[in-house]
Parts: C-alpha cells; structure tokens; sequence
C-alpha cells in the first residue's frame, strides 16, 4: 500500500513518516504542506491512503475530502483513497465520519498502536472490497455464456469457445479462439461460474477445456497449439475425465 | 507533568536514536517561527490568528509531554478564539520552559 501525507507542519510529518516505516507493507509516496500540492500528486498518482491534517491554512482538510468526493480531481477514482485524519482538535470527530472516504480519526499527538489500529482498519476494508470486486467482475447468465467486467464494460463470452484460462498475478486470462480477455478475478472464482464436465483444473496456474485438448504427453497438454503443464496430482483425474479408447 | 519531557518521543522513537535526534531537530526548527509568529498576533491583537499558531504549538507541547502546558494551551486556543488573552501570562510562562527545554536536550 502507498500513501501520502498531507500536514503543513514538520515536526507532524517526520512524526507521520516514523509510524509509516514501521509498517512493512506501507510506503509512503509524498509529503506535502499544504492541500494543494497533494491534490496535484494525486492527480498524478493514485494513492492507497491519504494522512490529512484538519487544520491548515488557505485550504482545510475538509476541503481536500470535499475536493476529492464531488471528483473535483482529475484523476479518475475507480477505487477512492482512504483518509486518515489526524489532528489536535477533537471537535471535528463527528463531522469527518459523515464522509465515506474518512475511515479513521486520529488524535495528537499520535501513539504508534492507535496509527497500527488505523492502518489495519484499512488493510481489512481494502481486502474485503477486492473479494467483492473479484467475485462481480464475473457474471454467469446461462449454461453458454459468461459476462466478464474489462474496464467497466461487460463483454459476453460463450463458454464453449474458451479453451484455456491461465492465472496472472490478480488477474486471469482467458482464452477463446478469437480473442483473450484479461480480468480481475482469479481461477478458483471462474471455476466455480464454469461448467465441470467442460472444465478442468490441470495446474494451480491453469484450468483446460477438456473438450479443446488435441494431446496429452507427460504431463503436458497440448491445446490449440499451445503447451500447458499437468500437476502430478492432476493427471490421474485428468485421464479419468477424457474419453479413453 | 509539569515540565517538559521526552516521554513521548522516547516512546515513538523506540530506541532509535536517529530519529529522536531527527524530530528534536525539526521541533528546535519550527518551533521559534511559530513562537515569533504568535507574540507578533498578540501585539496586534489578532488573537483569531493567535489561537491558530497555539494550534499549532500545542501539537509540540504534547510530543514534549508537558501535560499541565497542553491543558493551559487548550483553554488560551479557546479564549482567544472568543478574543480574550486572560492566560496571555501564563502560556507565556509555558513557552519559556518549552524554549529552556530546547536549548537542553
């Protein structure tokens, strides 16, 4: 996760930089000293979070969060950044959860547990929301057709016509003979949208269409033209399921 | 306490001894420009923008673990923004020992 702090006083931000290394996933990106020069990073950049300071001259904190939730950002906000407000004042409590981008309240000066607190809240809403996200990039309609979400598009795609469907970090691939089409999902998701008699998990990083293998050798298939790894543990079942002579 | 301490700083640094030095460093920096800042305020009578700079130095006087300074600082942020300097006095007194600490540590 990165992130940025925004405070216009030193002493605040060197403190802010501290808690942040403590973390080993947490990077922090920038420091600016004002709303301004954060709203141009992060027109620039996206950012995961975002330490906000209430009280700052010119612009607030709150017109960052106002600046950031009516989009008044260029940058395009698929996934929001998370706010962390830190400041002295405890009066502004109530009024920061009253946006949905704020998710933590902290008051100075900040004890590393409390920031710790923070930043797990995040890490579990980010996780939650990704579930979620990989699970709905996937739509099953019926027995032959699957819609998958591409850049806020929904594309149809005939399930009989996929023939291999590999892993890719977060990402899977699916193959047609037409076209591939890369989504956010993962394999064990689209497993459970496709249907078993057609596919078949040969390998952690693949899933085959049985009825598109040309060959078996080893443990290797050969599908269209292209040579996929078969797991030891996935072979046996593997000869089970295709009609042998 | 009554005094200021490095209570805190000691707690967030957690034996790193670079950054305590780093953030004593940063708060001798600012700390006399936002003092500067204040008293010229309070000559003028801005006590709105006063309030604000004890705002900010009251962030320092609770990393300097000075607990009676902050709780004298909060009811001087208050009165002032209600344009009344009646513990003028007494936050100087709590700046003094803050600037003495300083020039210590």
């Amino acid at each position: 996760m990165n992130c940025i702090i925004i405070d216009d006083e030193a002493t605040a931000r060197t403190i802010l930089n501290q808690l942040c290394s403590e973390i080993t996933d947490l990077h922090v990106v920038g420091e600016f000293e004002n709303v301004l020069q954060g709203i141009k990073f992060i027109n620039k950049q996206y950012v995961d979070i975002i330490l906000l300071d209430i009280h700052m001259a010119d612009f607030t904190g709150f017109d960052f969060i106002n600046a950031l939730e009516n989009g008044q950002s260029k940058f395009k906000l698929q996934r929001p950044p998370k706010v962390i407000l830190t400041t002295s004042d405890k009066n502004f409590a109530i009024e920061a959860y009253e946006y949905d981008c704020v998710v933590d309240y902290l008051l100075k000066p900040i004890l590393p547990l409390r920031f710790n607190k923070a930043i797990q809240k995040i890490k579990k809403n980010m996780h939650q929301a990704s579930e979620t996200s990989l699970v709905s990039n996937l739509i099953e309609t019926s027995e032959n057709q699957i819609f998958v979400n591409i850049d806020k598009r929904l594309i149809k795609i005939n399930i009989p016509s996929i023939y291999l469907i590999e892993a890719k970090g977060d990402y899977i691939n699916i193959k047609t003979e037409k076209n591939n089409y890369v989504v956010h999902s993962s394999l064990k998701k689209i497993k459970n949208k496709l249907p078993d008699a057609l596919f078949f998990r040969v390998h952690r990083s693949y899933i085959v269409n049985i009825n598109k293998i040309l060959e078996i050798e080893d443990n290797t298939v050969l599908i269209n033209k292209e040579l996929i790894p078969v797991s030891r543990s996935s072979k046996s079942e593997l000869i089970k399921r295709i009609d042998l002579l | 306490m009554n005094q200021p301490n490095l209570t805190y700083i000691n707690k967030l640094s957690n034996g790193d001894k670079d950054f305590s030095k780093k953030l004593i460093e940063v708060i001798k920096f600012e700390f006399p420009t936002e003092k500067t800042i204040y008293y010229n305020h309070m000559i003028s009578k801005k006590y709105k923008d006063a309030a604000e700079n004890v705002h900010k130095m009251k962030h320092k006087i609770s990393i300097l673990s000075y607990e009676k300074g902050y709780e004298l600082a909060s009811k001087h942020e208050d009165n002032l923004k209600k344009n009344n300097n009646k513990l003028e006095k007494e936050f100087e007194e709590v700046l003094n020992r803050i600037s003495t600490f300083l020039t210590l540590i």
